[in-house]
Formats: structure tokens, C-alpha cells, sequence
């Protein structure tokens, strides 16, 4: 993996996973986009041979050790929810940047909904509509993280 | 590597990949939270991650840092005096404290009860608050080189905050009061009346469980740990209740109450060592030895 540059890939998903605990007002933590998602999105449809749901695994099970959940939940929703994306990646390649961005929001969705379930089923959690409220800002978010990731993927010739 | 083409699959199918990662997160669900047997590497994975929770604090933190700085001169002279006046009226507290203190000590003795003893203490700053709402567990800048322990109980300037539950070299994780998990036995100041406080995974609210319709709960009552559970010390404030619902249809009443602890704007904690320390020993054996030979 860390060859061709793929150090890149590993630094842009750390820091995505440092962007994910960055301390935040409380007002503003609930619309926090799923930086992690992004980037690993983009990557599973952009390097498909090097970045896949393993990877998504790693990252996730990071997520849970960062946010100190039960060690499995993040990382095995994450990696169902890339799975979609990793599955039909050449179909969602030729898609327009704006469709694609409603497909990764529909993905988000997933991914908290797969979380609320496992949290619901280990302990009572109860749903609140804005546990999905991330899945409108990771939506928006996604031509220009796309844009911004193809530069840097281009600039440093990561195939 | 060559480049490979991706049109060709190789490697295992992302369907056999799946069911590997679904595998591999069960069976870590099932160890961490029905066994709990991560308790002990969790510590690890703590100190190996902290490097990244430094790092994104770290441009808040130098946001107050020039913010400090850049204060006016006028603004700290205010807050100096200001400061000057509450030691000044801590202080007087501390001197009433300190006679009563030691006329406990006496009559602690007097009924031959241990004496209370003094514990040390340690100021802790919060780097990361956890963004996943369906924890309450913050992170703190002391780890097991300060001495810091599972179990120890944290508190802030009001209150009971939580304890520790892992500990990592140069950092370790707090679980809040108001975490789902986690439950304080207290009771009531007024009266002395024994309750337990769970969290509901609400920043404000604590609940009651299991208080019979006969118990004396008014609106207001405050609520300090009762150290019955052997984790945290006796007589801290923790909450104060805030509503009383003595519906006989129910089984028991329900009871709510409002943390003291400023859990939504934690910055600066104490960090509470249960365990005596020899010096503090030392002092109290010379406190019975004064307070004998006093009655003598």
C-alpha cells in the first residue's frame, strides 16, 4: 500500500480521522460531515486495488478506539456501508460529481443507522433524527473533497 | 507493484472480504463489550492514538493561547483583584474549616471512629471531548506516569465529573456521570437518605431508580456521594434533584436530578487519589498524638 505514494493515502486519512475529533462547538458537532466516510470513499472508487473494505476496517476500528466505543461498532459499520461504494465503484465512477454526493449521503445514512443499531442492540439508545443530520454536510461536502483529493491523487501520481 | 488494472478483479472478492471484517468485528463486540476482556489493551490503544488527539487540539489550543496573550492589561488587572477577593473570602472559609476540622478530629476520636483522612489531589485539562453521542467519556491529559488509575474519581470545581476508565501513558479516558453505563451510589444531604444515580446519556439529567413511594425526595434536595460504592470519596456534591414524580400507579417514583458539574463546559478537573499517601499518614498520627495528649 505504501507504495507509489500511498504514505499520501494514509496521511489523508489520518487526518480525516483527526478532523473527525477535532473539539467543536456543541451546536456545530451535530452537523460534523463524516470525514473518515469521504475519504475513504473516494479512495475505494479512485484506488480500488489498494484501498478496499480492509482498510475501511482499520480506519474504523481506529474511529472506535478515538471515540471510545465498544471496539467493533464504527469499524464494522464503516466497512458495510464502503462495501456498497467498493461494489459498484465503476458504475459510481461515471457518475456526475452531484450524483455521486447523493449517493455518498445515502451511504452516510447507512453507516449511522447501521451504528445506531449496533448501539441500540448493546444498549439502550434511543433514535434521534439528528444522528443523521451528518449525512446533509457530508453530502455537500463531497464534490469539493473529491476535487480536492483527485489534485492531490493527480500532483503526486497515486494509481 | 505494478499497476493493476482494476477492471480485473484479483485478491479475495469484496464479499469475502466482508465477511471477514464482519467476523473479525463481531467477535471484538462480543470480547469488548460482553467479556469486556479489552480492558487491559485498551490502555495501549489509548497511548498509541494519543499522538492524534494532541494534534487536534491542538489548534484550539493555540487559539487560547494568543487569545491569554492578547488580553488587555486592564481586563487582567480586573481579573487579579477580582481573584484577590476570592482568595481573600476562601481563605476566611478555610480558617472556620480548619477549627472544625480539627473539633471533628476530636470527637471523631472521642467515639473512637477513624479520622478522615486527606488525599492527594492533581489538576487535569480535558483534550477531547468525545463526538459520538452515544458515549459520555472525555479525555484528560494525565496518564499512568502521573499515577493516574482506573477507577479514580474526577471531579471539577462543583462537582463529581465521572472516574477513569482506561489509562494510557500520557493520557487516559473519563466516563462522565451521565453516561448510560455508569451509576454513583449518593445520598441525600438533607436527610441522609441512600439513592443511586444513573446516567440517561443526557448532559443534565440523572435518574433515580428503584426509590420506593415511601422515601423522603423533595425538589431541591442536593445529593452528595455516599462513597458506599468504595470508588469515589464521601461528601461530594453530585447533583440535585430536580423532579419527583410520586405516581402510586407506578412501581416506584421517578426521580430526576440535575448534575452540579458543569458537564457540558468541562476544561480544568481534579483528579482524586482515594488512596492515602504516606506523609498525609504521618500528619494525621500526629493529629491523634496532639489530640491525646490534649486530653490528657
Amino acid at each position: 500500500m505504501l507504495a507509489h505514494n500511498g504514505i499520501i493515502i494514509l496521511l489523508t486519512l489520518l487526518l480525516a480521522l483527526i478532523a473527525t475529533i477535532i473539539p467543536m462547538p456543541l451546536s456545530v458537532d451535530a452537523f460534523r460531515p463524516d470525514w473518515v466516510m469521504v475519504v475513504v470513499a473516494y479512495w475505494c472508487l479512485a484506488c480500488p486495488s489498494r484501498v478496499n473494505i480492509i482498510t475501511a476496517w482499520i480506519v474504523g476500528f481506529l474511529l472506535d478506539v478515538l471515540l471510545g466505543s465498544v471496539l467493533g461498532v464504527h469499524a464494522a459499520s464503516l466497512a458495510i456501508s464502503v462495501y456498497v461504494i467498493a461494489d459498484n465503484f465503476q458504475k459510481i465512477r461515471n457518475f456526475s460529481v452531484w450524483q455521486q454526493s447523493i449517493i455518498v449521503g445515502l451511504v452516510t445514512v447507512l453507516y449511522h443507522l447501521l451504528v445506531f443499531w449496533i448501539q441500540r442492540f448493546l444498549s439502550d439508545a434511543v433514535f434521534l433524527p439528528s444522528y443523521i443530520y451528518p449525512a446533509i454536510t457530508t453530502a455537500i461536502l463531497w464534490p469539493w473533497a473529491f476535487l480536492l483529493l483527485r489534485k492531490i491523487r493527480r500532483h503526486f501520481k497515486i494509481k | 507493484m505494478v499497476f493493476m488494472s482494476p477492471i480485473f478483479k484479483h485478491g479475495p472478492s469484496p464479499q469475502h472480504r466482508l465477511l471477514l471484517v464482519l467476523f473479525c468485528s463481531g467477535l471484538l463486540i462480543f470480547f469488548d463489550h460482553a467479556i469486556g476482556s479489552f480492558e487491559t489493551s485498551r490502555g495501549y490503544l489509548q497511548s498509541l492514538v494519543s499522538p492524534l488527539q494532541y494534534l487536534a487540539t491542538a489548534p484550539k489550543k493555540m487559539m487560547s493561547w494568543t487569545g491569554e496573550n492578547l488580553s488587555s492589561r486592564s481586563k487582567l488587572i480586573e481579573e487579579n483583584q477580582q481573584y484577590k477577593i476570592e482568595k481573600l473570602l476562601l481563605k476566611e472559609q478555610l480558617m472556620k474549616l480548619e477549627t472544625l476540622e480539627k473539633e471533628n478530629n476530636r470527637l471523631r476520636l472521642l467515639l473512637s471512629s477513624p479520622l478522615r483522612q486527606k488525599t492527594k489531589k492533581m489538576v487535569a485539562e480535558v483534550i477531547s471531548v468525545d463526538s459520538d453521542p452515544y458515549t459520555h467519556q472525555i479525555v484528560i491529559n494525565r496518564g499512568a506516569n502521573d499515577g493516574v488509575y482506573e477507577g479514580q474519581p474526577v471531579i471539577d470545581d462543583q462537582g463529581i465529573v465521572g472516574q477513569v476508565q482506561n489509562v494510557g501513558t500520557i493520557s487516559s479516558r473519563v466516563i462522565l456521570i451521565t453516561d448510560v453505563t455508569h451509576a454513583v451510589p449518593v445520598r441525600i444531604n438533607r436527610n441522609g437518605v441512600r439513592l443511586i444515580a444513573s446516567g440517561m446519556g443526557q448532559v443534565d439529567k440523572l435518574t433515580h431508580n428503584f426509590v420506593p413511594h415511601s422515601y423522603d425526595v423533595e425538589v431541591g434536595d442536593k445529593l452528595v456521594t455516599s462513597g458506599l460504592g468504595g470508588k469515589y470519596p464521601e461528601g461530594y456534591p453530585i447533583s440535585e434533584v430536580l423532579h419527583v414524580n410520586k405516581d402510586e400507579t407506578r412501581a416506584f417514583s421517578q426521580i430526576y436530578s440535575k448534575p452540579v458539574a458543569k458537564i457540558d463546559r468541562l476544561r480544568y478537573l481534579l483528579l482524586l487519589w482515594t488512596k492515602t499517601i504516606p506523609e498525609v499518614e504521618a500528619k494525621n498520627e500526629a493529629i491523634i498524638d496532639s489530640v491525646k495528649e490534649g486530653k490528657e
